[in-house]
């Protein structure tokens, strides 16, 4: 009797204590999660005029809403938007801060606990205020740099995309160095040791020892960059009053969040964000796919 | 790998969340009627609005109104049918009557035609009409109004020969002139952030984008009048001669300050933003009737104006309407709101009232400021604004300023026209 009562307790015991972390995950993921996809179903009935209180029921759509969704042309040109937006960050961050974690890593840097601080300072700043920050730069007749910038504006609509993607590159590369400049202190110093008694000089170190060990937080922080140039809303958003160039829909969440607040559609929002997240994994899991493998090598 | 997946499915999962919760925080602590006490919370971004509520409060020690400044403008709109879907609006707020329709076919607003059905003498017509859609029903009480008006630097007009434009072929010679004397200066901006300035101008030309017959609307963004103004606009886009940059950024604050606008196209409540945003030009603006289409028509149309309303989540409606009726109507606090918020005064009494006797304090060089108005606000026109008009104003914003390279004003009226009367059939309106 006692016997099998332990055993009932070792086997629900696990569960006991994966409670907690089981509630909070449903109450703040899976339930919001649910709640908007029950919200892309369904959509506003309006009754006659539409003035009287109570004329609008809300009422089942099917798949009405995914159906605007797809075939939106500005939701597709803000994704096409944020894949060139991604083509320009990702790459230009994770090698900026690559570059960055090689130096500060090199036995000759000086003052490299300074510089550490330096490059990551960026990124405490937060997204608005840094935002803000370069949009009051960039204005001609408010930039400090106005003689430098001239007749360039960094505003107009073929270089606004560039001016965006400088805010993110500005603020994340710190993070993505730091991730890779502790995967690199924790290499054992004996290899580059044995590396240089055959000969091997710092460049090399670096090409052929340093990054393939560092390859997966290489591949984590290409992850997270990913996501994060698809979920990009804080810098447009804030520099949109600033000018005539950034349109309501410029990123694929703006246009979810315009949607959803100013054109006060929820429902079909909310299946624009299904879409979205639908992408989102689509992309995250398609890149792990193509690199995992050579990536994590024996570990899967 | 099942690490990794899961946080890129947590992160996922966490941009829906982001998406769709509403706040669920800030609930009213719903205060018992009947014991005595009530608390009420007001949003509203009228300039220093929270000092004639606390006037209130120490007049009225049991019914105590909580200010708070939460958003401007259309953010406002967005912030209230949010909060109304979500059950934890405020009791009262300020509804711009372009909005009201909107909150009305959202349910947003509380009838409130038993508590304040009896002001209806103390307004205009024209002004009740607005706060009751043409119908029997009182959805809110009328705050102020905002006809439009013509402001100009009077000293640089003088310095560089030009004369206060009559008609707005007139307005589009000076500014040409200007333009070419000085090629840093403007006289003014086209901006294509502000859709209620626009509607402001269309108004004047006559325009109408809503209408009823039966029991179907009539959506015309694209009337003939509003072409007139937008192509009257793309051309001295096209043209150069004015600036394109939109309004209320710190490039423009910058603009009025130093003098590179010389004029603004603006309402009655812009004695406020010129004092706040270029306060060193002080004595130095005046304000004519805006420039006419014909020679010698003497008309305008309203940019912005508001109301005060009762929310429908609001457990205090009586309190609340109460609150409403005494802003609005009692002689001391519509004399506060002139002086204090610097706003024209929806309430009849109110507009011949001491108050506007003397103008406004950056208006000390312009005596009559306020009979000037007074003439102006006589002209205004009316117009119907539908139940969807957040819409056509994000439209506005994004068609505009997708043609402001080109000046193609056409288009993006269109554009707006489509935006507008898609949605309305897609929530189910019948169009005609």
């Amino acid at each position: 009797m006692a016997q099998s009562a332990r055993a009932g307790g070792r086997r629900t015991a696990p569960y006991a204590f994966l409670a907690p972390a089981i509630v909070l995950f449903v109450i703040f993921c899976v339930v919001p999660i649910g709640y908007s996809a029950y919200l892309s179903l369904r959509k506003v009935q309006v009754k006659g005029l539409g003035l009287g209180l109570g004329s609008r029921t809300e009422v089942f759509a099917g798949l009405d809403n995914y159906r605007t969704a797809l075939s939106d042309d500005e939701l597709l040109s803000g994704v096409v938007r944020i894949l060139g937006y991604g083509l320009i960050v990702v790459p230009v961050m994770l090698g900026l801060a690559l570059l960055f974690a090689l130096l500060l890593d090199s036995a000759q840097v000086r003052l490299s606990r300074f510089s550490r601080i330096a490059i990551f300072l960026p990124y405490a700043v937060p997204t608005v205020i840094a935002s803000l920050l370069w949009g009051f730069l960039y204005l001609p007749t408010l930039s400090p740099f106005q003689g430098i910038l001239g007749d360039f504006d960094p505003f107009a609509p073929s270089t606004v995309l560039y001016s965006i993607a400088n805010v993110a590159i500005w603020g994340g590369t710190g993070f993505n160095m730091m991730v890779m400049y502790t995967a690199l202190r924790a290499i054992p110093r004996e290899m580059y040791e044995a590396a240089r008694i055959d000969g091997c000089s710092e460049l090399g170190i670096a090409l052929r020892i340093k990054i393939p060990l560092i390859i997966p937080s290489v591949v984590m922080t290409g992850v997270f960059a990913i996501i994060s140039t698809l979920q990009v809303v804080s810098e447009p958003m804030a520099l949109r009053p600033l000018s005539n160039t950034i349109s309501s829909s410029w990123s694929p969440l703006m246009k979810v969040y315009t949607d959803a607040f100013a054109r006060n559609d929820l429902y079909g929002a909310a299946a624009s964000s299904v879409v979205l997240a639908a992408a989102t994994l689509i992309l995250s899991f398609g890149f792990l796919r193509v690199v995992g493998p050579r990536a994590f090598g024996g570990e899967s | 790998m099942k690490m990794k997946s899961a946080v890129v499915i947590a992160l996922a999962a966490s941009l829906l969340a982001a998406c769709s919760s509403s706040s669920d925080d800030g609930k009213e602590a719903a205060a018992p009627a009947e014991t005595g006490k009530v608390d009420l919370t007001f949003w509203s971004w009228a300039p220093d609005i929270d000092k004639v509520v606390e006037k209130w409060n120490v007049a009225h020690p049991n019914v105590h109104v909580t200010f708070s400044k939460q958003a401007n403008g259309d953010d406002l709109v967005t912030k209230i049918l949010t909060a109304s879907k979500a059950g934890n609006a405020p009791d009262l707020f300020q509804a711009e009557y372009q909005a009201l329709p909107t909150y009305v076919s959202n349910n947003a607003v509380a009838d409130i035609t038993k508590e304040a059905g009896g002001l209806k003498s103390k307004f205009a017509e024209g002004a009740w009409s607005l706060v009751t859609l043409g119908s029997d029903t009182v959805y809110a009480i009328p705050q102020d109004s905002g006809p439009m008006m013509y402001y100009y630097r009077a000293d640089l007009f003088e310095k560089y020969g030009l004369t206060v434009p009559k008609t707005w072929d007139e307005f589009a010679q000076q500014a040409e002139t200007l333009h070419k004397k000085d090629p840093k200066k403007y006289l003014t901006n086209f901006s294509a952030a502000d859709p209620g300035w626009f509607v402001g101008l269309a108004q004047q030309a006559g325009a109408s984008w809503w209408g009823v017959s039966g029991d179907s609307w009539k959506v015309s963004v694209n009337d003939a009048a509003t072409k007139k103004v937008a192509d009257f606009w793309g051309g001295l886009v096209q043209k150069g001669t004015i600036d394109k940059q939109p309004s209320y950024t710190p490039k423009w604050n910058k603009a009025l300050a130093d003098g590179t606008l010389l004029s603004w196209p603006s309402a009655v409540w812009g004695p406020g933003v010129l004092s706040s945003n270029a306060p060193k030009t002080a004595g130095k603006w005046k304000i004519a009737p805006l420039p006419q289409w014909t020679a010698g028509e003497n008309k305008t149309g309203s940019w912005g104006g508001s109301s005060t309303a009762v929310s429908a989540n609001s457990k205090h409606k009586a309190a609340a309407a109460e609150f409403a009726a005494w802003l609005n109507t009692d002689p001391a606090a519509t004399t506060d709101l002139v002086k204090i918020s610097q706003i024209y005064p929806a309430a009849s009494d109110a507009q011949s009232g001491p108050a506007l006797q003397t103008a406004p304090e950056f208006f000390k060089n312009q005596p009559d400021f306020y009979t000037v108005a007074k003439q102006i606000a006589g002209t205004a026109q009316g117009f119907t604004f539908g139940p969807n008009v957040n819409v056509t104003y994000a439209a506005y914003k994004d068609a505009f300023s997708k043609a402001i390279p080109s000046g193609a004003f056409g288009g993006a009226l269109d554009t707006m026209q489509t935006s507008t009367s898609d949605d309305m059939k897609k929530n189910g309106f019948k169009v005609s």
